[in-house]
């Protein structure tokens, strides 16, 4: 209620929305390393990148487009920075032919009937049975020009309210009174003209609702946009947001990721998984190990019971690694057969 | 700052980066928020706020590197050579443009011979000790590359020097060699093997990497900022002309072509699916209208069958347009499930289909290596002759054309004086749906020395000039 402006729709006689930003709120990070300390305690390691652009979305209150391989923690940063900063995570996962309605919100059209009915049936019970056969609400107007002019106006005013709208996911982010970090999941997915929808949401954060008017963000929420790169977003997407690239992790920060989400992994383990799936990266595969299977197979491993890998467990157990047959081939290949110039 | 800023950004501009002006502001405001003595900080900053593309990632450093190095802790090339123990410097052998720091020389002992430098460098390795490494990357830049104020030779040049005197392949052996030494019984299991050395190579590309840096900081402290950002302006892997393209920007397109491949699919894929609508669909029609009473208010459609193209190409891969040609077939390949059939041949003086290798292997890099080992495509001397390598083509293959076929000719036509037969291209013609020739040769080019093309263009639908990925990308999608 209180994010809208207060005129309701009577045309063109609403005050113009004043201009400026919403209020950005109190910051959620005190610097780019509490930003990383935070999200370590919450178990998701970020480097210097993507501490510093996390921290440089909540002070700027910019949306930051991350991108990369899948399986690199995308998704998971943006549920990791909602976890440590006790908002509310809102996701809007993207598809083929998603539009307005389900992005921005909807008119509870059903409910609008039923409130229609309803007013009907009152109208009839104060004296005029015979008008329930017709079916459009004007075809009163027959009746009594003034009575049911004003009744219809009420009605309208009624139906277009608060009540009948359906927040969907970019409007709920907008409205809320709370933290919200909104998740737009898989952007690459929709069509490039559904992209518009977004930009009014991800530079103003603002949503125009022609019969209600302008609602504004109550406090500007964190705002992720992933993406898995299989099209070239639009410019207009891209000026608005903070360009975050999350590659493969660097054999540090992997062994560490596995070692925190991993439990019960012995040091020495992680290590040689970290090393074993750089060594997977540097051949010319189909898909890559991702930061996921690396996980996946660590798991495995310390299910399995192992404890220092060889390269036996290491070829039975690849193919949580590997989803392709050329791939496993290849990798079972190289990893037993000492290099050629070796 | 500001004025950095603004020349940091027209940089990027020049090196052919879209900044737009929303985005420079951005960045300026970016840059209130960083420590500014936080040198990574601020390269991250800058790149999330300007850089938008992964693929330009790489002109974004080399420009940031160029533009911030003075202003980098490391800069303080004086200050942490006292610093940094047991390391005698050395900066005797530094040109005389360098001579403030060349006093540095007297502190530790004067003569480190190569050996001794090359003996540190290998400890250094084994340990990971980073400090250390990066100190004698310094050193090993003074020594040996010998750099010259005001001599306009790149970069690359003085890394050649340096790394043909540390002889790193030497060091990565010797590495090999005491890790094996060190493991319990003398031996390494494979994978050991293996794993040891991807340590040790990644590694050896940190020094190398600190190397560059160096000879850059130098570079930029000799002739300038400006000067310097010009001269290591590189094309964005999209702009790289295949014909000139050299290893190393062959490597980053062969990484680029993959991405660009998926895209492609996908684009094409929608585009097909969004197509113009097809017949009625009476099933779906009725199912829908039941909502309105059975009404049909909302008509289905059947989705169309699309028309996919048959393909054939036949691409020339001798020498300069070889990687013009693989990029070529690699991307039709990529995307085959959108054509009904792809056939490719190649040839250099002889010609070869070469579809079953692309059928049998699983990935196209596999099968493009089998060409160039299996393919038949030697007639007579291995250079290129267009005219006998196309007659053979409609002799063998000419009947299996159809009007449902398009084909796409591959090679800049230098003929080496040999006969064109450019009638096989016209009979294609009469055959085929369309005939597209890609030369990969700048237009100003054609039809100059012993280039033919010409005399083919008058019997192909269209000639284009496909130079780089970004042009080919425009003609497959085209296509499809």
């Amino acid at each position: 209620m209180s994010g809208t402006d207060e005129t309701p729709s009577a045309g063109g006689a609403r005050t113009p929305a004043p201009l400026g930003f919403p209020e950005p709120g109190p910051p959620r990070f005190d610097s780019v390393g509490d930003v990383r300390s935070r999200l370590a305690e919450g178990g998701y390691l970020a480097d210097d990148g993507i501490a510093g652009v996390v921290y440089l979305a909540d002070r700027l209150a910019k949306p930051v487009l991350v991108e990369g391989p899948a399986g690199t923690g995308k998704t998971e940063l943006a549920k990791s920075v909602a976890r440590v900063t006790d908002s509310r995570l809102i996701r809007l996962q993207c598809y083929e032919g998603l539009d307005e309605s389900k992005a921005l919100y909807e008119w509870n059209y059903k409910k609008q009937l039923l409130r229609i009915q309803a007013q009907r049936v009152v109208a009839d019970g104060d004296g005029e049975p015979g008008a329930s056969g017709s079916d459009l609400p004007g075809a009163e107007a027959g009746h009594g020009e003034t009575r049911s002019g004003v009744a219809w106006r009420d009605l309208e005013e009624d139906i277009f309210s608060e009540e009948f709208l359906l927040a969907r996911p970019l409007l709920e982010a907008i409205r809320s009174q709370e933290s919200v970090v909104l998740l737009v999941d898989e952007v690459d997915r929709v069509e490039l003209e559904t992209e518009a929808l977004l930009l009014e949401v991800l530079s103003e954060y603002q949503v125009s609702i022609p019969e209600l008017g302008t609602v504004r963000a109550e406090r500007i929420p964190l705002v992720f946009l992933t993406s898995n790169n299989t099209r070239e977003l639009s410019e207009a997407l891209k000026r608005r947001c903070l360009y975050l690239h999350l590659d493969y992790p660097s054999l540090e920060r992997e062994r560490d990721i596995v070692l925190t989400r991993v439990p019960g992994i012995g040091a020495e383990l992680a290590d040689q998984v970290a090393r074993i799936v750089r060594s997977l990266r540097t051949l010319d595969l189909k898909k890559y190990p991702s930061v996921s299977e690396t996980l996946d197979w660590a798991r495995t491993l310390v299910v399995l019971g192992v404890e220092s890998i060889d390269a036996e467990q290491a070829k039975a157990t690849l193919h949580v690694l590997l989803k392709y047959r050329s791939d496993l081939e290849r990798a079972s290949k190289e990893l037993t057969v000492a290099d050629a110039q070796g | 700052m500001l004025d950095v800023l603004t020349g940091f950004v027209g940089e990027l501009r020049a090196a052919g980066l879209p900044v737009s002006l929303t985005e420079s502001l951005d960045a300026a405001e970016a840059v209130h928020h960083v420590p500014l003595e936080d040198r990574e900080a601020l390269k991250y900053a800058l790149a999330a706020t300007l850089v938008k593309s992964s693929t330009h990632w790489k002109a974004f450093e080399t420009a940031f590197e160029v533009y911030f190095a003075m202003r980098g802790p490391q800069f303080d090339i004086d200050a942490d050579e006292g610093g940094t123990v047991d390391r005698p410097d050395d900066d005797a052998d530094l040109p005389q443009g360098e001579g403030q720091r060349g006093r540095q020389g007297g502190g530790g002992g004067e003569g480190l011979t190569p050996e001794e430098l090359a003996e540190m460098l290998f400890r250094a390795l084994m340990n990971a000790n980073e400090a250390q490494m990066a100190a004698l990357a310094r050193q090993a830049v003074g020594r040996f590359a010998g750099m010259e104020p005001g001599r306009p030779v790149g970069g690359t040049y003085y890394l050649y020097r340096t790394l043909r005197n540390l002889d790193l392949d030497g060091v990565l052996e010797r590495l090999m060699e005491s890790a094996r030494q060190e493991a319990p019984d003398g031996t390494l299991t494979p994978l050991e093997e293996r794993l040891a050395r991807d340590e040790f190579q990644s590694r050896l590309d940190a020094l190398r990497k600190e190397i560059e840096d160096e000879i850059r900081r130098r570079l930029v402290a000799d002739r300038g900022t400006e000067a310097l950002a010009r001269s290591l302006r590189k094309p964005l892997p999209e702009d790289i002309d295949f014909m000139h393209a050299t290893r190393e920007e062959l490597a980053s397109l062969r990484r680029a072509i993959t991405p660009l491949t998926r895209k492609l699919a996908v684009r094409l894929a929608r585009k097909r699916r969004h197509g113009r609508k097809g017949p009625l669909d009476f099933r779906s029609t009725m199912r829908h209208s039941l909502s309105t009473g059975g009404v049909p208010v909302d008509p289905k459609f059947r989705y169309p069958r699309p028309a996919k193209p048959e393909i054939m190409v036949i691409a020339d891969i001798s020498g300069s347009v070889a990687a013009f040609a693989r990029f070529t077939l690699h991307l039709v390949h990529a995307i085959s499930s959108q054509f009904s059939k792809v056939r490719s041949f190649v040839f250099i003086d002889g010609i070869d289909e070469i579809t079953r290798f692309f059928e049998t292997a699983d990935d196209v890099a596999d099968a493009v290596h089998r060409i160039n080992t299996e393919a038949d495509v030697v007639w007579v001397d291995g250079h290129s002759d267009y005219g006998h390598a196309l007659s053979v083509f409609w002799e063998r293959w000419g009947e299996e054309i159809t009007p449902r076929t398009s084909v796409l000719l591959l090679g800049d036509a230098r003929n080496n004086y040999h006969a064109t037969q450019s009638w096989v291209v016209q009979e294609i013609r009469h055959r085929a749906r369309h005939v597209y020739w890609l030369n990969p040769e700048p237009r100003a080019y054609w039809d100059t020395g012993d280039s033919v093309v010409g005399e083919y263009a008058t019997y192909c639908d269209e000639v284009f000039e496909c130079r780089n990925l970004r042009q080919l990308e425009r003609f497959v999608s085209e296509l499809a």
